[in-house]
């Protein structure tokens, strides 16, 4: 799950890393009080969670009151990447000397957290990795040992920071670490963190990804899902513990497993059709899961046909036949269904399938050709 | 002829009361699995499955009235970092964790924790292993192997059930199957098994099937090119898969243009893997 930006950075000042006075406003009106409120210059930045936000014209300075309103009016009338914007934050500007990277995330090879900074801020990361992989530093952290003030120290000296920050950056990185920790973070990441001309560290922007996998123990940041910026299809996907992503093509897609729901959207591919979605019923779907998945399947009209392929092991096929019964008596879909059930309790599941009227396929191969060819038959000619 | 379970193999099930651990306790004794006991905190001194198990408070306790070496676990999320923890401390060797969704922080500080007690963890979010004819740890369809001389070793559950399948059509069989999960962060991964399989005499063949996300199939592409012997297949899914969108598992995902489906396909070619198209085509690139 993505955090915007003032999210991020709210959570960042309670662990007591310096960020800009500002808050957020959802219209220009609003975005104006905050500017007269604030004094001085002002930055108006659009909070839309994706990159780019800067070279799309979604940051911009405000002199005034008036002008921060002006901006605002425009940046929330603006798309970013296909996003609406819908709030802007409202950040009093800073006098910046110098920008710096800082992040954590978790290095899958290593197994461990790192923290990875650069004296090159303000651009993405991947950027400077690949132009300058020399000036990012990174130190990687023992998961039950945790940041030690020496790792910290040792990034402030791989960046050149002088020493008069030294103090005042390992505060920054403990918080940053405890923030990183203890929210669940994939990712925790200041850029750019400024030295300012008063000769402090701030935090300028801020990033943060959390584990889904993790969101049951912070119910207060599970609340801060923007639910306006994904698919409808997804969060109610999400809802009944569904893993569904939604793609171009006509042929909907049902499967149990991550693995094989990939696998059965590349041979769709390879058979010449187009999947229409990634969609994982999970270990164990009850019948009610696999009608929502059905209804969800459903809702993408461009959906020419559906196959669904099931193999049994924590997922018993007789659940999963009851499942697409129950959703066939609730959504009476009028388009080609091909079924294919192997696995635990797979002749349970395809005896009740028997009279529904499914097209029902013996091998992976043969279930890819015949949805392709039923998805075919019923594009417009 | 196998590797990490066979006929010796005496298993303990953690969270054996629930729905599932019920379900699958009983298709590994059916499979003729030693399972020789359970665990279900406060049901301790009781039996499940007509009397055949018996369930014990904690791990150590099962361990010192059962000899039990090797442990599967049942138990939801939130608790199976902990269920780990308890089966290391209880000094269970190799532990197998099928739970899906747990926490990748928790999974760093298992890791690191049983890399220093030098345990063995399979999963979590794993179908388990399957020697046919032997032992079946885990969730895999018993019915869907037979005996033969392939090593298989996957990221995915049901592709891989696909997988063993395709090979009993054609009359092929597995030493052993094993399922390393799709988390990004696991126990055992694809170079301690292709490790284990170059080493047992009875596997002549191996079977990798991998996915997109991380770079273990391009680390595995490496071990093999220098160090295995025998012939090794593999397929890997989500051709077709967006990048930046987690395909399910926690694992699966393309972040900043790496760990495509296309780099790891060139990196295993490149190794001298032959690689099929879809999961039916593996028996024939076996032949």
């Amino acid at each position: 799950m993505k955090l915007h930006e003032y999210q991020s950075k709210q959570i960042f000042a309670k662990y007591g890393i310096p960020i800009p006075k500002g808050r957020v406003a959802a219209t220009a009106t609003e975005a104006r009080q905050i500017a007269e409120e604030l004094g001085g210059r002002v930055v108006v930045k659009s909070q839309v969670l994706v990159g780019g936000r800067g070279k799309a014209g979604g940051i911009r300075l405000a002199k005034s009151a008036k002008e921060a309103e002006e901006i605002a009016t425009q940046i929330l009338g603006m798309e970013i990447k296909g996003l609406p914007v819908r709030k802007v934050l409202v950040d009093l500007a800073a006098n910046i000397e110098q920008e710096i990277y800082l992040g954590i995330t978790n290095d899958r090879a290593a197994r461990r957290p790192v923290f990875m900074a650069s004296s090159a801020g303000g651009v993405e990361i991947e950027e400077v990795a690949r132009i300058n992989p020399e000036k990012i530093i990174k130190v990687h952290i023992d998961p039950l040992l945790g940041l030690r003030d020496y790792q910290a120290r040792d990034i402030a000296i791989g960046i050149d920071l002088p020493k008069e920050y030294w103090k005042q950056f390992i505060d920054i990185c403990r918080g940053l670490w405890h923030a990183y920790m203890e929210c669940d973070a994939t990712l925790a990441e200041i850029n750019p963190l400024v030295i300012l001309k008063e000769k402090s560290l701030m935090a300028l922007d801020g990033k943060m990804l959390l584990d889904d996998n993790a969101l049951f123990r912070h119910p207060d940041l599970a609340e801060m899902r923007d639910v306006d910026e994904e698919a409808t299809a997804e969060t109610e996907a999400r809802k009944y513990g569904l893993s569904f992503i939604k793609l171009d093509g006509d042929i909907g897609c049902m499967v149990n497993g991550a693995g094989l729901a990939m696998t059965t959207m590349d041979i769709v591919k390879l058979f010449g059709g187009e999947p229409a979605n990634f969609l994982d019923i999970g270990g164990g779907a009850s019948a009610d899961k696999v009608a929502a998945a059905m209804r969800i399947i459903l809702s993408d009209k461009n959906v020419k046909a559906i196959l669904f392929n099931v193999f049994g092991g924590i997922t018993r096929c007789d659940e999963v036949a009851k499942g697409i019964l129950t959703a066939l008596a609730e959504v009476k879909p009028s388009i080609p269904m091909v079924v294919r059930l192997v696995g635990t309790n797979a002749e349970e599941g395809r005896k009740l399938l028997a009279e529904a009227h499914m097209i029902t396929a013996e091998t992976l191969a043969d279930a890819a050709r015949m949805s392709v060819a039923a998805a075919k038959d019923r594009r417009p000619k | 002829m196998s590797i990490l379970v066979d006929k010796k193999t005496r298993l303990l099930v953690q969270g054996i009361t629930g729905n599932e651990g019920l379900f699958h306790t009983q298709q590994m004794l059916e499979y003729g699995t030693k399972v020789v006991a359970g665990t279900r905190p406060g049901k301790g001194g009781e039996w499940v499955l007509d009397g055949k198990v018996p369930v014990f408070d904690s791990c150590k306790a099962a361990v010192d009235a059962t000899g039990a070496n090797a442990s599967i676990i049942f138990v939801a999320a939130a608790f199976a970092p902990d269920a780990i923890f308890e089966s290391a401390d209880a000094g269970i060797p190799f532990i197998v964790c099928i739970t899906e969704g747990i926490p990748v922080q928790d999974m760093m500080r298992v890791r690191e924790y049983l890399d220093q007690k030098q345990v063995r963890l399979l999963g979590p979010n794993c179908p388990g292993l399957l020697t046919p004819g032997e032992a079946k740890v885990g969730i895999i369809p018993g019915d869907i192997a037979i005996p033969g001389n392939v090593g298989v070793v996957s990221r995915s559950g049901t592709l891989t059930y696909e997988v063993l399948y395709a090979l009993k059509l054609v009359g092929m069989g597995a030493t052993t199957c094993v399922g390393i999960g799709g988390d990004p962060i696991n126990g055992t991964n694809f170079i301690d098994c292709l490790s284990l399989f170059e080493d047992d005499p009875h596997t002549e063949k191996v079977v990798m099937i991998g996915e997109i996300g991380g770079t273990d199939e391009e680390k595995a592409a490496q071990f093999i090119a220098s160090r295995m012997t025998k012939p090794v297949v593999s397929f890997i899914a989500g051709q077709t898969a967006p990048p930046g969108k987690r395909m399910g598992h926690a694992g699966a995902i393309i972040e900043g243009g790496a760990g495509t489906a296309a780099d790891k396909v060139k990196a295993l070619e490149a190794a001298g893997v032959k690689v099929a198209k879809h999961p039916e085509e593996i028996p024939s690139l076996l032949k």
